[in-house]
């Protein structure tokens, strides 16, 4: 019997996984797709409850997050792309001046 | 039981795709296997009944905004890999740490919170499975008509934004 | 049991055979129907009128070398067209070629499956065909390739956006998203789409024709540009899964816009009784027969119109088709309210 802690649990690994590439990686791109990671694992989670509880709600915010995934991928991509032009690196060691 | 065989197999494809997205060195691969992780979280949506998610999860995350990632990843056409140069002050066990750290709060509150879920008579077969699409249309329009609204403006401003930051002069 | 399991599983083989002869064939009409507006025979040698040259092709493309350039991805460059096929294929699990009949005393729906999602699923499906187009060009490791590859995942992108936003103002007509349920809503009306929505149909069908990456806009493989496009690196039957996933794919666009638009597996002339004879025949010959109509016009495009340029195809896209899409949901919308 699959309860909504089974899926919390693959929901928590997920984020610390997620958590793991943000803190490790030293390349942005993937830094940003595990902040991807970590939103799909608050996904699970809601969509998770939302099944056990018999709600839409939980879908409803899922869908929000991930219109918000969207905006945060498009920005975050455009930063990139501008600095990269500027310092051809993506590496966010040498992100480390505010302006040039 | 095939729920349960299900939502083994889907979580073992989840959480292996992840640990390659953040392992792999060649930042196309990582792109890869962050596709198919999508498509197995899209699946487990499927075993959910929510398939309306798990199709907008499928058209919007696997095939756009992954795409648009891709792209970004072909069009930075590094000359040295990004992991080369490492900065001195970086320690990365720090990282390991407090990932953990994390990990042991989300521990906390699987173990010791409770979790008190009606259990309908048949899931599979109830209203929201079965008129899934409706169900979250009359929510969105109803009761989330707002926050819809600023989902959609919060769309624009990155759209703008998007661009200005992209252009190289306008 | 047998209704479960046996039943759809068959249904699955015979629709998956069917559409790869479909598409075999496919390539034998096009090369034909060139010919012709070009005032040719075309292939004439194998078998009487050419007719067994698919036969041929597939015999020749299956026997000749598998080359995999020396410093391509590999992984990655075998994964590509099979990326590309899959989604081609499994797209017609939904897509409904008849009612409801009565076979051998048991009632047999004549499609695979109908979902609630079934318009969306198709939709999403169709887009992680781009990821075969933009890998196969980056594995390839050579510039031709990489370049095509990076025009055509923008293309199917931008266009990608303008077909969803018209399918809409379809489903705002329909008011369901279930392949079934849209084919019964025009049975109910007495009306098909074609009528309700034609701005839709227009913007629909030129937007499958750049999904399909079919002229006028076949940048992808614009021969003349870029040597081939972003399959110039694949040899044999790799690079014919480029192909027939092409194929496969106009197929999906016909027989999607027939569903959508034309009334599905619905005979003609509902309102007509003089006419009413048409509705013996079987109703999935209908849906072919509609469906073989949309696949003559896209040959009949290619052999009259030349191919776009690049920032016109984005032009169009971008300026032109979205624009209209989304003034078109409006108006759906305000006619929805104002007459309903």
């Amino acid at each position: 019997m699959i309860t909504p802690t089974h899926y919390m649990v693959l929901s928590a690994a997920l984020f610390i996984i997620g958590v793991i590439g943000v803190m490790v990686r030293r390349n942005i791109i993937i830094i940003f797709m595990s902040i991807e990671l970590i939103l799909n694992a608050v996904n699970i989670n809601l969509v998770a409850f939302s099944y056990k509880l018999q709600n839409g709600v939980g879908q409803v915010f899922a869908i929000f997050v991930i219109a918000v995934a969207a905006a945060e991928a498009a920005v975050g991509l455009g930063i990139i792309l501008a600095f990269y032009r500027n310092k051809e690196t993506v590496n966010i060691d040498e992100m480390n001046v505010m302006r040039w | 039981m095939l729920h349960a065989i299900a939502f083994y197999v889907l979580s073992a494809f989840i959480l292996g795709f992840a640990v390659l997205v953040i392992s792999t060195r060649n930042t196309v691969h990582s792109v890869l296997y962050l596709v198919l992780n999508f498509l197995a979280v899209a699946a487990l949506y499927v075993l959910l009944t929510a398939q309306f998610l798990a199709a907008i999860q499928v058209l919007v995350y696997a095939g756009g905004i992954v795409v648009l990632y891709l792209f970004v990843v072909m069009l930075v056409n590094l000359k040295r890999p990004p992991e080369d140069h490492s900065s001195p002050q970086r320690r990365s066990w720090i990282g390991f740490a407090l990932a953990g750290l994390v990990l042991a709060e989300l521990g906390a509150i699987v173990t010791f919170g409770s979790v008190v879920a009606p259990t309908g008579p048949d899931m599979e077969m109830s209203d929201l499975a079965l008129h899934n699409v409706e169900q979250i249309g009359m929510l969105l329009y109803t009761d989330y008509l707002i926050p819809f609204e600023v989902a959609s403006m919060l769309l624009l401003v990155a759209m703008v934004g998007a661009i200005v930051l992209a252009k190289r002069e306008l | 049991m047998i209704d479960t399991y046996l039943i759809p599983l068959l249904k699955i083989l015979f629709v998956l055979n069917a559409t790869l002869v479909g598409v075999t064939y496919m390539v034998l009409l096009e090369r034909k129907v060139i010919a012709w507006v070009q005032v040719r025979l075309g292939p004439m040698r194998v078998g009487p009128y050419g007719i067994l040259q698919p036969i041929a092709d597939a015999v020749k493309l299956i026997l000749k070398e598998d080359i995999t350039p020396a410093r391509a991805d590999k992984w990655v460059f075998t994964a590509a067209p099979i990326i590309v096929m899959v989604p081609a294929l499994i797209t017609f699990a939904v897509i409904p070629f008849g009612p409801v009949v009565h076979l051998f005393g048991r009632e047999v729906p004549l499609y695979i499956t109908d979902i609630n999602v079934g318009l969306l699923y198709i939709v999403s499906v169709a887009s992680i065909g781009v990821y075969g187009i933009i890998l196969g060009g980056w594995a390839s490791n050579s510039k031709f390739p990489l370049l095509a590859s990076l025009r055509a995942s923008a293309q199917l992108i931008s266009y990608e956006v303008a077909v969803t936003m018209t399918l809409v103002s379809l489903i705002m007509t329909a008011g369901t998203l279930s392949m079934v349920g849209i084919v019964n809503a025009q049975y109910t009306s007495r009306l098909w789409f074609i009528f309700v929505q034609p701005v839709a149909f227009v913007l629909f069908f030129i937007g499958g024709l750049a999904e399909t990456n079919r002229a006028p806009f076949d940048m992808a493989e614009a021969e003349q540009e870029l040597t081939g496009g972003f399959h110039t690196e694949y040899s044999g039957m790799r690079f014919a899964l480029f192909f027939l996933a092409e194929y496969a794919n106009m197929i999906v666009v016909s027989s999607v816009a027939t569903t959508l638009f034309l009334g599905g597996w619905l005979a003609p002339f509902p309102n007509v009784a003089a006419l009413s004879f048409l509705g013996y025949v079987p109703s999935w010959i209908w849906f072919l027969l509609k469906t073989f109509v949309f696949l003559y016009v896209f040959l009949w495009v290619r052999a009259t119109l030349p191919r776009y340029r690049y920032d016109q195809l984005m032009r169009l896209g971008w300026k032109v088709l979205i624009p209209t899409a989304i003034a078109n949901v409006v108006v759906t919308g305000i006619v929805k309210v104002l007459l309903l």
